[in-house]
Formats: structure tokens, C-alpha cells, sequence
């Protein structure tokens, strides 16, 4: 009994020790819950916050852009999406058999799906299939009770309503590239585009907005459970073009499957009311998504659809120069109007003979008759009495030989060949002959269609050196923003010489020896006045010379001369000025006049110039859809 | 032959035991239970589904084991004490045979109805099988070395197999409950220290036996912000729960930690963070206290035990739920890696809550029988 006592008490001793320690520890459980939940609580609150709230950005709506009468060349429309959310659609081959049977689906596109959904959360949606039609949008819809986790989705696409007629000047937006990236959050958007061409790239900053934010709480796998607050961005301003899309439609239509460029200006404003190179594209397949055959066939197509010719193509002007060369004579005081030149079809200097297009010669010649017959040997004998630096100095004035700035991308500057261009670049002292060849606007001389069309503002104006643009209005929330107008500062030529060089361009359309005789408007209150040009793409040898030229319409395609035509109209106070270049399209007179007259003749029945332009955009008729 | 001692009588009819059922303790392990399954209700978002529900049954069954336990006589549970052992035993080598592998451990053993877990029975079975050992040694003997070498391996050789399942959880709770019940059955202090001190050295050992994601856990529980989405994930998430619950918590169902999935696990062993982020410091600690008060309630009716079987099985079952509500608490809060251990009564699963109602029937048992005398030696065997 002693010892079940004994027993007793050790036991109870020591139960009461392992009691305490129970205690202790539960102390101890205590004090460490105090001290982080009290006394370092405000730490693990913060970081709390940041594991559950995510902040996702709101991309902005894109700046509308249209032309002067608010015709809508470029705007946002909704871009249904079909996608699928693999956790609720459960069986995802199922599903896409069953959607595939409402709506076609590429095998790519399936590939795509089934490879997004190995890799993402269950629960993130997959886009199937972007730009759905109506009809397709209805048969999903229609049928939805049996397609579980099977949605239309809208988002936003960019659409070009008149897609090739405005390519070149409009531009189209695509996927950001790695080089583009910038420090704006928006730019790393997987669904963003941006401006990649034209207008839309050119104006892109204005056009994008800013970006509007949304803070969400997410769970630990990035689901986005609610919205807790939301800071709306700025939608990127409209932006309204001096092109008058009917014109530009016309000219457009007007080339039919010639290739070239036509650039119609208001010849005060320096507005750009037409800009057309031929042929063109529709930029909606680079939105939709552009396939490798289409790209392809774009990239190798022997007319380069995809430059843009009035800005990027640079043709020796030809006899269209004739105009600067007679200006540089008259202003330098070399040479009087009147002074004739005896033309017996060829000039000769050292050992050298410069031939006339016309191969008997126009006999005696002064200014006015060398500009309305293209006298070539006329021409030779300015450049020679005018020396070829105040030649280029002239041409430098009117534009020729750098860029004009105009909001479009990749305008290149011509070239303008002077002694020093040309010690510097080619590495040789400049030859006189060289000089005449500049004389007739050939030679190193190399010139854009926009800066033709300048030119002729630049003359048809009286001499104001007018810029040419092509953004009339930044558009703010339906009102257009105060933007400084330029004035135009005048060139400092004598108006008396100006007329005598418009005298020469009345006569090559409307004298019955003109170049361009058989182009000219007969209606008196439209008539025009122009100078045509032909420009050699191949040199012709003198054996050639003697055995009679091959005719333009019996050379190869390639091989044609290019035809240009530089008009304004009408006579009295001239408004528009146009520039035609038809590549090897043959001669100026009988294929790029017909066609200047033409658009000449359209625009004054226009006159978008002397119309109200209007900032409230005119509704789009429904697109044919895109496939 | 059986000794009667004066005071005592050798068992009690049954409406006896009714009356002397504790009610108290009832209520503890039912105050406790509410707050697991209100908890449930707020780890799947205000529902009882998929947990509470079940949870309540699970309880339910519990509590009945718990009585039916504490109704059957003492000298029964004395007498099968070392059959419940080998069976036990017998289970545990049966998970290594046939237990199906699940989250990377094998543990269970499917029997239908439940997924059996043998360790979680072991732990009962350990302290049943002490207790009677001690229970026939005389005073004198527990001065020799020899009394404790087969308790000792009554001790090992289980923590030893659950150790290889792996579960370190557990096979620590085994060892643990079972050297202090060495300690109260009267092994000396020092002895004890020489224990510890082997323990400590043989960890290096030891430490080639833990599967990788068990070392990983202990290096990164000393240092969870080296890898936040990695390892150290759980705990870092968890002691961001704790936290940011402050003083009075974020609200019942408010838990963002919780409720957004940041925490893992958060309905079995990390539910206790969740608690901590809705209830606050103020709720957490009341819980605390209800566990104390359970396991100082669970010494006081040990102590009060005529018997010695009894007194050693009620401290056995006392210290195993103790430690394993330190244990899980103390893991959460990042006091010690993270070694696997629910919650008693308040995380979610059946077969833990059935083992622990089972202890918590011992204990009750126990109380009822406090005043039987039983003798040293049991049957034929008694001298």
C-alpha cells in the first residue's frame, strides 16, 4: 500500500510539472500570436493588399480619323470573338467539334486552342475565332444552352470603311513589335495595336489616348473575383484630313490599272485634297490578320502596291522642270523672254550632241514656245547661260530636293545634284554637260510626285511657297483644338516672270502646237494649264538615235518611259493644282494629261475647297465583311 | 489474486457511470466542435458544402464514440489494452503493404465507410498500451534501468514506421506523448536528459531518413522569405493571414487571405490561420484558452484516479491532444516547420476527429471510473 501511494504522488507531482509546462507553451502560442497580430499587424495588412489587388489597364478608344467632310476613313468597331473557357467547356475537343459544326474553324485555329489551354489557368477564356459575322454571331448564340463555356466576346478592331481608296494616306494599325515598346503599359496589351502606316502612325500619339485603370481583387490563381475601383482614361482625339474622299475615290478610279501616283493640293491652302498611288491594298487585311500568301503576293507584286509613289517615289521630272530652269533664267537676268534660240534638233557642246525630242528641230524658239513645244535644245541653252547653281537654288525654293514634311511617314527628299553633291557623293568635279541634262529635268535630278504637285501650287499661286498638309482638325471630344494656321511667306519672284511661265503652261494645253493640245478642258470657265513630261527609265544610245527609237508601245512594260503631267486650273485665280505620274505609262501628253484633265475637270465640279468642311462624321454604311 | 482496497470497488453497473459521465468536458469538446464547423462554413465561402456538412456528421459520430468509450468498463480497456496495441501495430504495417498513396505520403487504409488512418489510432493505442504497462509495475522496479527498455520500444518501433510513411507530424506526437508519459509513470529526470541528449545527437542521422519536401520544410522554416512562391510559400501566406487579422480580425467570412486561396490548405491543417485572420487575436486566443482548459481539466481528472492505469491513460490522452493542438498551432504561426497536423476538433477530416473522440472517451472513461480500484496484475498472470 506504501508503494501504491508512493506511485500515487510521483504521479501527481509530476502531472502537475507537465500541467504548468502545458500552460507555458499555450503562454507561449499567445505571445507569439500577439506579436504578429498586434504588434506587427500593420506590416502583414500591407502585404495582404498587395497579394489580392491587381491593376489592369483599360486601353483607350482609338481617335476616329475622316476626311474633310467627315466621311469616316478609319474607326473602332466591335470585334466579336468566339471564345471558350476550357473549365466550364470541360471537354474542349468536345466543344470545338460542336462550335465547328455552327461556325467554320481552321485547323490552325483548333491547334492553337488546344496548345493556349495546356498552357494557361482553366479559367482564363481562348479566343477561337475574331471577327465573326451576324449570322455567325446568332448560331452561337442561338445554340448556347448547349455549348457550356462557349462565349462572343466583344472587343474592338480598327476598320478602314473604304480600304483601298485611302491606304496610302490613312495608314492601318497593327501588333506592337519589341522595338516599338516604350514606357506606356498600354503598348505591352497583348489585344493593343498601334498606328503602322500612313496617318495612323504618323498622328499615333495623339490618336492613342491615355490609358484608364481598373483595380481588381484576384485570388491566388489571378481570377479576378470583384472590381474595386475604376479610373476612366482619355479616348484618343479624331483627327480630321484635308482629302476629300470622293475626289480621292475619283482619281483613284481614274488611274484604272495604270500605276503612279496623282497628288491634287489646294494651291493656297496647301491642303492635300487627293493622294493616290497605284496600285493599292486594303489595309482591313492587316487588321484582320494578313495570311502568308496574301503578304507575299503584296511583297512580290512587280507595281509595289505596298509604297506609297507620291511621297516615296522619286522620278526624274523631265520636262515638268522646264518651269524652274525658264524661272532660274528670267530671275538671274541671263536670259530675256523673248530672246529666241535657233533649235535645229540637237545642241552640241565638246564633242558632244544633246538631242531634241523633236529630232528636225522647232527652228526659233523663245520662252513661251519652248515651254508650250517642250523645246529640249531651247532648255539646253538656258541651263547653259544659267549654270547649274542657280538652277538648283531655284529648285531648292520650290521644294525640290528635301522633304516637305507632310504627316506622312517615310517621305523621301529627291535629290537636287549640285558641284558639291556631287564631289561629295559620286567623287567627280560637275561637267558642264550635266548641266543641260539637268536643264531638261533629267539627269541626277530626282523629285516626288508631292513635290511636282507643290511646284505647280508654288506657280499657280504667285509665287507664296505654300506647304502642303494634310491634317485639317485635331477633334477633342467633338470640338476641334486650336491649332496655329501657317501663313505662307512669298518666294520673292517677280510676278511678271511668273506670267510669262504660266503663259507657257496656258499655251502647252490650250495652243493648238502644244504638247498637250489634245488634253485641254474645252469648257473656257474650267480650262487648265499644265507642261507635260516624258522621262527616259533606259538610256537610248546614239546607235539607236540613228536607227529611229523603238515606240513606247512596242517596248516592254518596263522599259516605257514614265508619263508625267503637272496642271493647275482654272486659268483666272487658279485653286487646285495636280500632279500625274504614270510609270512607263509612255508619253506625258497623251497618258498623264488626259488623266490630270480629268481630275482637274472633277475637282473644280467638287470645289472641296470652297466648300463647308464639317467635323460631324457621316455614318459608314455596313462593311462587307472581311474574311 | 485481486487485492480490494477499502475504499474502492472493482467496477461500477452501468447507470452509475451515466451519472458520473462529465459534462463538462462534453461541453468544452462541443464548444470547440462549433467553432471548427463554423469555420468550414467560412473556408468554402459561407457553405456547408463540401466540408461542414460532412464535418457535422463526422462530429456527431465523434461525440457518440467519445460516450460509448467513457461507458465501457476501465478494466475492459485495461485488460484489451495490449490486443488494441498489436492491432494498431498490425495496421501500420498493413498501410506499408496496402495503403494507397495519397498527396505523396501513404497513410490511409481504406476500409468504405472511411479512409483509416493507423497512426492516428496508434497514438490512442500507444498510450493504452503505457499505461497498462506501468500500471503493474511495483514503486521499487522503476529505478532499474530494464523496467523501461520494453516501453521504449513500445515507443519506437511504431514511431519508426510512421516516420517511414512519412509523417513526422505524428511519429513526433508519438515519441513526444510517450516519453512524458515515461516521465510521469516515474522515469528519473536525468535518465530523461541522457534521452534528449541521444535524441539530439542521433538528429544528423535521422536526417537522411526525411523525404526531401520534409528537409525542405525545416530549411524553409527558417528562412521563408528566401523563396515566397516556392517552399515558403504556405508560411509566408500564413503569417500574412495572422497578421493582417489584427486585433479583431477582418470579420467572419472575411478573410482575404483565405477566401482568395492565398493560404493552403486552409480547411484541414492551415485553418487555424484562417481563424486568426477572421476572429483577430482576440477570437484565436479564446480558442487557445478552450484548449487549455481542456487539457488542465484533462491533469486535474488524471490526478483525481484511484488507479494507476487510469491515471497514466488520462495524462497519456491529455498530453498526445495537447501537443497535437501545439503542434498545428505552433506550425501555422511559424514557431516550427511545418510538419502536417490537423487541428484537433476544428480542422476538417473524420478519421483524425474519430481518434481523438476515441482519447477523449478514454479520459471520460477514466473520470467515470475514477474511484475503481484495479488490480496490479491482471488475470492468471497475477501474483
Amino acid at each position: 500500500m506504501r508503494g501504491e501511494t508512493g506511485r500515487a504522488n510521483l504521479f501527481t507531482r509530476r502531472a502537475f510539472i507537465v500541467g504548468g509546462a502545458q500552460a507555458l507553451l499555450t503562454a507561449g502560442l499567445a505571445g507569439r500570436l500577439y506579436q504578429l497580430q498586434v504588434v506587427e499587424s500593420e506590416r502583414y495588412a500591407v502585404l495582404a493588399d498587395e497579394n489580392r489587388i491587381n491593376m489592369q489597364l483599360l486601353p483607350p478608344a482609338r481617335g476616329r480619323i475622316f476626311d474633310r467632310f467627315g466621311q469616316v476613313l478609319a474607326e473602332n468597331r466591335l470585334n466579336y470573338r468566339l471564345v471558350v473557357v476550357p473549365e466550364a467547356a470541360l471537354d474542349l475537343d468536345a466543344a470545338l467539334d460542336e462550335i465547328a459544326a455552327l461556325v467554320p474553324i481552321e485547323e490552325h485555329d483548333r491547334e492553337r486552342v488546344l496548345r493556349e489551354a495546356r498552357r494557361k489557368q482553366k479559367f482564363v477564356p481562348i479566343t477561337v475565332r475574331e471577327h465573326l459575322t451576324w449570322e455567325e454571331v446568332s448560331q452561337i448564340e442561338v445554340n448556347a444552352p448547349d455549348l457550356p463555356g462557349v462565349m462572343i466576346d466583344v472587343g474592338s478592331r480598327r476598320l478602314y470603311a473604304f480600304g483601298p481608296d485611302a491606304v496610302h494616306i490613312v495608314g492601318y494599325v497593327g501588333a506592337v513589335n519589341e522595338s516599338e515598346l516604350t514606357d506606356d503599359p498600354l503598348l505591352a496589351l497583348p489585344d493593343f495595336r498601334i498606328g503602322k502606316n500612313g496617318a495612323e502612325k504618323v498622328l499615333e500619339s495623339s490618336l492613342r489616348g491615355e490609358a484608364g485603370a481598373r483595380q481588381v481583387e484576384v485570388n491566388a490563381y489571378g481570377r479576378v473575383i470583384r472590381e474595386l475601383g475604376r479610373r476612366p482614361g482619355r479616348p484618343g482625339d479624331d483627327h480630321m484630313l484635308t482629302i476629300d474622299l470622293g475626289l480621292q475615290q475619283y482619281v483613284a478610279a481614274r488611274f484604272g490599272d495604270e500605276s503612279g501616283s496623282a497628288v491634287v493640293i489646294d494651291v493656297h491652302s496647301g491642303e492635300i485634297l487627293a493622294l493616290a498611288s497605284m496600285p493599292s491594298y486594303d489595309p482591313n487585311l492587316f487588321t484582320a490578320g494578313i495570311s502568308e500568301k496574301q503578304w507575299r503576293e503584296l511583297i512580290g507584286h512587280p507595281r509595289f502596291p505596298l509604297s506609297n509613289k507620291s511621297i516615296t517615289g522619286q522620278y526624274s521630272p523631265g520636262s515638268t522642270f522646264k518651269m524652274i530652269v525658264a524661272l532660274a533664267a528670267l530671275e538671274s537676268g541671263e536670259v530675256s523672254p523673248s530672246h529666241s534660240f535657233h533649235c535645229p534638233g540637237f545642241l552640241e557642246l565638246g564633242n558632244r550632241r544633246f538631242r531634241c525630242w523633236r529630232p528636225h528641230g522647232h527652228g526659233d524658239v523663245d520662252m513661251v514656245k519652248g515651254l508650250t513645244q517642250s523645246c529640249d535644245v531651247y532648255f539646253y541653252e538656258l541651263a547653259k547661260r544659267v549654270g547649274i547653281d542657280r538652277i538648283a537654288a531655284m529648285a531648292q525654293r520650290f521644294g525640290f530636293g528635301e522633304r516637305l514634311d507632310i504627316e506622312l511617314p517615310g517621305e523621301k527628299p529627291g535629290l537636287v545634284p549640285t558641284r558639291d553633291w556631287k564631289l561629295a557623293n559620286i567623287g567627280e568635279p560637275w561637267q558642264g554637260g550635266e548641266t543641260l541634262i539637268v536643264g531638261i529635268g533629267q539627269g541626277y535630278l530626282l523629285s516626288t510626285p508631292l513635290q511636282l504637285a507643290v511646284m505647280v501650287a508654288r506657280i499657280a499661286n504667285g509665287g507664296i511657297a505654300v506647304q502642303p498638309s494634310l491634317l485639317a482638325e485635331v477633334i477633342r471630344d467633338g470640338q476641334p483644338l486650336a491649332r496655329d494656321r501657317a501663313s505662307f511667306p512669298p518666294m520673292g519672284l517677280s510676278p511678271r516672270h511668273l506670267d510669262i511661265v504660266r503663259e507657257g503652261m496656258l499655251k502647252v494645253v490650250n495652243d493648238p502646237k502644244g504638247t498637250a493640245y489634245r488634253a485641254r478642258i474645252e469648257e473656257q470657265p474650267l480650262a487648265m494649264a499644265g507642261k507635260t513630261g516624258s522621262v527616259q527609265v533606259r538610256r537610248i544610245t546614239e546607235r539607236e538615235h540613228r536607227a529611229g527609237v523603238v515606240k513606247n508601245e512596242d517596248r516592254p512594260w518596263k522599259e516605257r518611259d514614265h508619263a508625267l503631267f503637272v496642271a493647275y486650273a482654272p486659268l483666272e485665280r487658279p485653286r487646285y493644282g495636280v500632279a500625274v505620274v504614270v510609270e512607263h505609262g509612255g508619253s506625258g501628253g497623251s497618258v498623264a494629261a488626259p488623266i490630270a484633265r480629268d481630275i482637274l475637270r472633277e475637282v473644280q465640279r467638287r470645289d472641296p475647297s470652297a466648300r463647308a468642311r464639317s467635323t460631324v462624321p457621316v455614318p459608314v454604311p455596313r462593311p462587307q465583311e472581311t474574311t | 489474486m485481486a487485492q480490494l482496497e477499502i475504499r474502492g470497488r472493482q467496477s461500477f453497473s452501468f447507470t452509475e457511470r451515466l451519472l458520473r459521465l462529465n459534462w463538462l468536458l462534453v461541453l468544452l469538446v462541443c464548444t470547440l466542435g462549433a467553432v471548427g464547423i463554423g469555420m468550414l462554413i467560412s473556408a468554402s465561402g459561407g457553405d456547408t458544402e463540401p466540408w461542414a456538412a460532412r464535418q457535422i456528421v463526422w462530429f456527431g459520430a465523434g461525440l457518440l464514440v467519445m460516450l460509448t468509450v467513457a461507458l465501457i468498463d476501465i478494466g475492459f480497456w485495461l485488460r484489451a489494452a495490449y490486443t488494441i496495441y498489436g492491432l494498431a501495430f498490425a495496421l501500420l504495417v498493413g498501410v506499408e503493404l496496402l495503403g494507397a498513396a495519397v498527396m505523396g505520403a501513404q497513410r490511409w487504409i481504406d476500409i468504405g465507410v472511411i479512409q483509416l488512418q493507423p497512426s492516428e489510432l496508434m497514438k490512442i493505442a500507444l498510450v493504452l498500451a503505457l499505461a497498462r504497462y506501468f500500471h503493474g509495475i511495483a514503486l521499487e522496479s522503476l529505478g532499474r534501468i530494464r523496467t523501461y527498455i520494453p516501453p521504449l520500444l513500445m515507443i519506437l518501433a511504431p514511431a519508426a514506421m510512421i516516420l517511414r510513411q512519412p509523417d513526422l507530424g505524428t511519429a513526433l506526437l508519438v515519441v513526444l506523448g510517450g516519453g512524458i508519459m515515461l516521465f510521469l509513470a516515474g522515469l528519473r529526470a536525468w535518465k530523461i536528459g541522457v534521452a534528449v541528449a541521444i535524441a539530439l545527437g542521433s538528429g544528423p542521422v535521422a536526417w537522411q531518413f526525411l523525404h526531401d519536401y520534409q528537409r525542405e520544410r525545416i530549411l524553409t522554416f527558417f528562412n521563408p522569405e528566401a523563396d515566397p512562391l516556392g517552399a515558403g510559400y504556405h508560411i509566408l501566406q500564413s503569417k500574412i493571414a495572422l497578421g493582417s487579422g489584427g486585433l479583431l480580425g477582418k470579420g467572419y467570412l472575411q478573410g482575404t487571405q483565405s477566401h482568395l486561396n492565398f493560404l493552403p490548405e486552409k480547411q484541414t491543417d492551415f485553418i487555424f490561420t484562417m481563424m486568426a485572420e477572421e476572429l483577430g487575436f482576440f477570437g484565436v486566443t479564446a480558442v487557445l484558452l478552450l484548449y487549455l482548459a481542456i487539457a488542465t481539466y484533462g491533469v486535474v481528472m488524471s490526478c483525481r484516479s484511484n488507479n494507476h492505469f487510469g491515471r497514466l491513460l488520462g495524462m497519456g490522452v491529455t498530453v498526445t491532444f495537447f501537443f497535437h493542438v501545439f503542434f498545428n498551432i505552433a506550425m501555422v504561426i511559424g514557431l516550427i516547420p511545418i510538419v502536417g497536423l490537423p487541428l484537433p476538433l476544428i480542422s476538417y477530416g473524420g478519421s483524425s476527429m474519430l481518434s481523438l473522440m476515441l482519447g477523449l472517451g478514454l479520459l471520460m472513461c477514466v473520470h467515470v471510473h475514477r474511484d475503481v480500484v484495479l488490480a496490479r496484475r491482471t488475470g492468471a498472470g497475477g501474483s
